[in-house]
């Protein structure tokens, strides 16, 4: 991968807008997976150690974790118009497409079908949630605590967390 | 069926004042804030049918996007509500709108203030020591907490004899886009596929 090549930059408000509501309308049960790749890796707007400190603020802050990664990202390119843009991008067409939904099946969603096809896009984005993980690790090496303590605290966060259940705050 | 209702205008503020104090309690996401939302919008007021409340949940998460779309439902359904649903013409739709506006403002302008004003004084301040560490300190942790919460996702489904096949879809996803480029589209397909067909 060409991890050294000098990054790109949104180059307007406007194609800050229409990327994230590319982005948002790919993203069936959940965004994330989708930013990571469209921006990290196809628009090189971020390298991956960016996307996971963006990623731990967004996550830390109140509110829907992707809608503040378009603020977050869309502010630091424009300001407070970009990050409007960026945050109109990712709820704007999705909303208009999900009312459109709700007046044409309304009823259908409690449908035997319907529930399956729920059930199995479901199991999908649990995929789609690890292997961003994944991918995330690489982005430790540069980290200046060490892979070793790295792997440590993400080991015992996993065991916290998704083991013992612990509440996160 | 859906209740039929009458609301004033103080109604409609508080309902914004609901969802906005919910607003900034939403860490992690504002579907953890659901259960709030359904006993008051269902059990206290009964502005909104038992079924309106999970549709809702459910339709935002099959439809593509933020999932945060599922307050925009509510609101929709509770607008409808209001003007005797999608038989109540322009009027219904109105207030439908309404419902939109005033849910989704609510849930959403307090936290994003809180959030844009923060991270902008963050990033001013990036390279102060304690930033750093803490988004450095932050990051081995944050991949971890999507590692479980796919973990969790996965086991959510209790009978290995009847899940099974879930599991395994859950495991090839995870490998096909770690490992290769194949647009995501095409799995969430064959996903809703293989469910729909009742295959997993």
């Amino acid at each position: 991968m060409p991890e050294n090549q000098p990054l790109n930059q949104p180059r307007s408000k406007t194609d800050l807008f229409l990327s994230f509501t590319i982005l948002a309308l790919q993203g069936f049960g959940g965004v994330l997976a989708v930013v990571q790749r469209e921006l990290v890796e196809k628009k090189r707007w971020m390298t991956r150690e960016q996307f996971v400190e963006d990623w731990a603020v967004a996550q830390i802050m109140p509110g829907p974790n992707v809608v503040n990664l378009s603020l977050m990202i869309g502010g630091r390119y424009f300001g407070l118009t970009g990050a409007l843009a960026g945050l109109a991008g990712m709820l704007a067409a999705p909303l208009i497409v999900v009312l459109l939904l709700a007046i044409a099946f309304g009823g259908v969603s409690d449908s035997a079908w319907a529930q399956g096809a729920l059930r199995g896009m479901g199991a999908v984005s649990a995929g789609l949630i690890a292997a961003v993980g994944l991918k995330l690790i690489s982005a430790l090496r540069s980290n200046p605590m060490g892979m070793p303590v790295c792997i440590g605290l993400a080991a015992a966060s996993f065991v916290g967390v998704g083991v013992l259940r612990w509440p996160l705050a | 069926m859906n209740p039929v209702l009458h609301l004033s205008s103080s109604d409609w503020l508080s309902l914004f004042n609901h969802f906005a104090s919910l607003s900034l309690l939403a860490v992690g996401g504002a579907i953890t804030t659901a259960p709030d939302m359904h006993r008051y919008l269902v059990d206290e007021t009964h502005w909104l049918g038992e079924a309106q409340f999970n549709s809702s949940i459910a339709l935002a998460q099959a439809a593509p996007g933020p999932n945060i779309l599922f307050v925009a439902l509510m609101g929709w359904n509770l607008g409808l509500n209001a003007g005797a649903g999608l038989g109540g013409g322009w009027v219904s739709v109105g207030l439908a709108c309404l419902g939109v506006l005033v849910s989704m403002l609510g849930i959403m302008l307090p936290s994003s203030i809180l959030t844009y004003t923060a991270t902008r004084w963050a990033h001013q301040h990036r390279d102060k020591i304690g930033i750093r560490a803490f988004k450095l300190g932050m990051a081995p942790i944050v991949i971890a907490l999507l590692l479980a919460t796919a973990w969790l996702l996965t086991v959510s489904h209790k009978q290995p004899a009847r899940d099974w096949p879930l599991y395994v879809l859950t495991a090839v996803t995870t490998l096909v886009v770690w490992r290769t480029k194949l647009h995501m589209l095409w799995l969430i397909g064959a996903g809703a596929l293989l469910g729909a067909l009742g295959w997993v």
